[in-house]
């Protein structure tokens, strides 16, 4: 249960969205942008890239530090769902065992070199797509999406989508603890009954949602939802974007944790 | 079944995020030459629903363990392919964003591996095809579980074929294939036979529902199932030539080898037309031509890892710790500011 809870508490990122800050107020198709620029830079690496992958660090910790969102709230979710990726990426070590590297004395294959280019990459992408939300808001990606030409239907039935799950998700937590309450041990969790408590459930968000048109109609709904305030692109943006882009190309296309690490020894020296 | 950022390559997420966002479109237009406004909130909240429903679990038989259902054929029995594809889309949008399933140059492979399939493939082809003619019980059952693991197994497959011709995967092609297809297969059996339950018991409960809903369904399911095939064996071979094409670039393991050997990537004097043209029309539509950003060739040029000795390898290790330090030193710094900035 610990799991599902930290699994579905988004209800913490949209509060955290809400904060004033230079990268809350950015316009949202900038940060949406930016973040796709930054992801796409990050996976262009080849596989057994490690240490340029590094100073890609900067951006997420930007977002987090200048947006002041606390580090234990993004940490805890990268942590808890990584599946996937480490799913896959921890055959690597297991077919591609040729050595690659002697670090003091110590052989690497490539195979635990690309699991770990993974892992960073993964780690990198990951607390990045947070972040975004964190310092962005549901509704502003939508309004960030729609102004970047998504269609119009699909983002007004995402926006209702976000309105109303956190109404579902407690009526379905109502619906689990009826459920506990009722049961004793194993009982009460066979698929006979999950399948006609999620029919109810079902039943009753297609009434709801009947009610909500109605209601929606009843206040002049035409097909679109309007919005008072709308970001609009000024110089604080297109120097985020700007500053953001030359970056990332430099750290793409220089190897700056090399030519740090040159320039330190020869200081050491 | 959610693919990850990190196991894809530039290309492949940008070829899938480019097939995903046509057939958003496509659907959005559908949709809008005969709508109901009435299904705009309908969408939404079964959206909504899908992931409330997630957190109901139930016990898994004979394993034991614990489940929650996927929904992506539930969707589409209800709402039609077209209105299914854009729901499925955005509980994948919220997935990215808010549970970081998956990734944002992921959501295009994600949304296509797990919208595609079901709404365009498995729902027209499958369950319409059984359930059209005759909607007993039996029929809705065979339907769904059929379509479910069908959509699945297709969801699997191009989780595979996506990884792979990313080249980021040491997993030979039929141990991938032998790890996805079986455990897909599983949960798709599960999940087929919880929709059929739940197509049955709604039905049996509100049997107004479910008509109603054929109703609005029908207004936006004007199509033919030959237009479907034709579209998708297009899609599949321009899908499977493009993918072939980006693995091929990309230096796997197989190159890799043969660039030690050789010093060179590929071995020269093999070049065929179609993969000449098929380049000099990437490099002028890709933005990140080949990969790489330094210069063309790069791949020559850079000096491949193998090669590094041990001073760059010090200087890579002290290096990295220093970038890191800034980053840490970096981050703080603007902590301290923003404090001090919301002191005074």
């Amino acid at each position: 249960m610990t799991f599902d809870l930290e699994f579905f508490n988004i209800g913490y990122l949209d509060t955290l969205s809400y904060r004033n800050s230079f990268v809350h107020r950015l316009d949202p198709r900038i940060k949406i942008i930016v973040s796709l620029i930054f992801i796409l830079f990050v996976v262009s690496f080849p596989k057994y890239e490690i240490s340029s992958l590094l100073p890609f660090f900067f951006y997420p910790v930007f977002l987090l530090t200048a947006g002041n969102i606390p580090l234990k709230a993004i940490a805890k979710k990268i942590f808890f769902i990584s599946p996937f990726a480490v799913f896959i990426g921890i055959f690597n070590p297991l077919f591609d065992t040729g050595t690659m590297y002697t670090i003091f004395g110590v052989p690497v294959s490539g195979g635990w070199l690309s699991f770990l280019s993974i892992l960073i990459k993964y780690m990198l992408t990951v607390s990045t797509a947070l972040l975004l939300i964190a310092v962005t808001s549901f509704p502003g990606i939508c309004e960030g999406l729609e102004r970047l030409k998504l269609p119009k239907i699909f983002v007004i039935q995402l926006l209702f989508l976000y309105r109303y799950l956190f109404v579902l998700l407690e009526e379905s937590l109502r619906m689990m603890r009826a459920r506990d309450a009722r049961s004793f041990g194993k009982r009460g969790k066979e698929i006979k009954t999950f399948v006609r408590l999620i029919s109810v459930l079902l039943i009753r968000s297609i009434e709801r949602a009947e009610m909500i048109f109605r209601a929606m109609l009843a206040r002049g709904f035409r097909g679109e939802i309007k919005v008072l305030r709308r970001h609009t692109v000024n110089a604080a943006d297109v120097l985020f974007l700007m500053i953001s882009f030359t970056m990332f190309y430099i750290f793409r296309s220089y190897h700056v944790v090399n030519i740090m690490g040159a320039a330190f020894s020869t200081v050491l020296r | 079944m959610h693919m990850a950022d990190a196991l894809l390559s530039p290309a492949v997420g940008g070829a899938m995020w480019a097939g995903s966002l046509g057939t958003m479109i496509y659907c959005a237009k559908k949709l809008r030459e005969k709508m109901d406004e009435k299904m705009i909130p309908l969408m939404g909240i079964l959206g909504a629903f899908i992931f409330a429903g997630q957190m109901i679990n139930f016990t898994i038989p004979i394993t034991g363990s614990s489940g929650h259902i996927g929904g992506g054929m539930i969707l589409t029995v209800l709402l039609g392919p077209y209105a299914a594809f854009l729901v499925i889309s955005s509980v994948l949008v919220i997935q990215a964003l808010f549970f970081a399933d998956g990734g944002l140059l992921a959501l295009g492979a994600n949304i296509w591996n797990m919208g595609v399939y079901p709404a365009f493939i498995a729902y027209p082809l499958i369950y319409k095809f059984i359930v059209g003619r005759n909607s007993s019980t039996k029929a809705i059952t065979i339907a769904s579980i059929l379509s479910v693991v069908i959509g699945l197994q297709l969801g699997a497959f191009s989780v595979v074929l996506e990884t792979r011709a990313s080249g980021i995967t040491e997993l030979p092609l039929n141990t991938f294939v032998l790890l996805m297809q079986p455990i897909h297969l599983a949960i798709g059996l599960i999940e087929g036979f919880v929709t059929a339950g739940i197509v049955i018991y709604v039905r049996s409960l509100r049997p107004d529902i479910v008509e109603n809903l054929e109703g609005v369904k029908t207004l936006s399911t004007g199509m033919s199932l030959k237009k479907v095939v034709i579209a998708f064996g297009v899609l599949a071979v321009v899908t499977a030539g493009a993918l072939s094409w980006f693995a091929s670039t990309r230096p796997d393991g197989l190159e890799w080898s043969i660039e030690k050997i050789y010093g060179r990537p590929e071995i020269t004097g093999k070049s065929d037309s179609v993969k000449e043209a098929a380049g000099k029309l990437q490099e002028k539509t890709a933005i990140l031509p080949d990969y790489s950003f330094s210069s063309k060739g790069g791949e020559e040029q850079r000096p491949a890892w193998p090669a590094v000795d041990t001073g760059t390898s010090v200087s890579g290790l002290l290096g990295g710790g220093l970038v890191l330090l800034l980053v840490v030193v970096f981050g703080m710094g603007i902590r301290a500011m923003s404090k001090y900035r919301a002191r005074t």
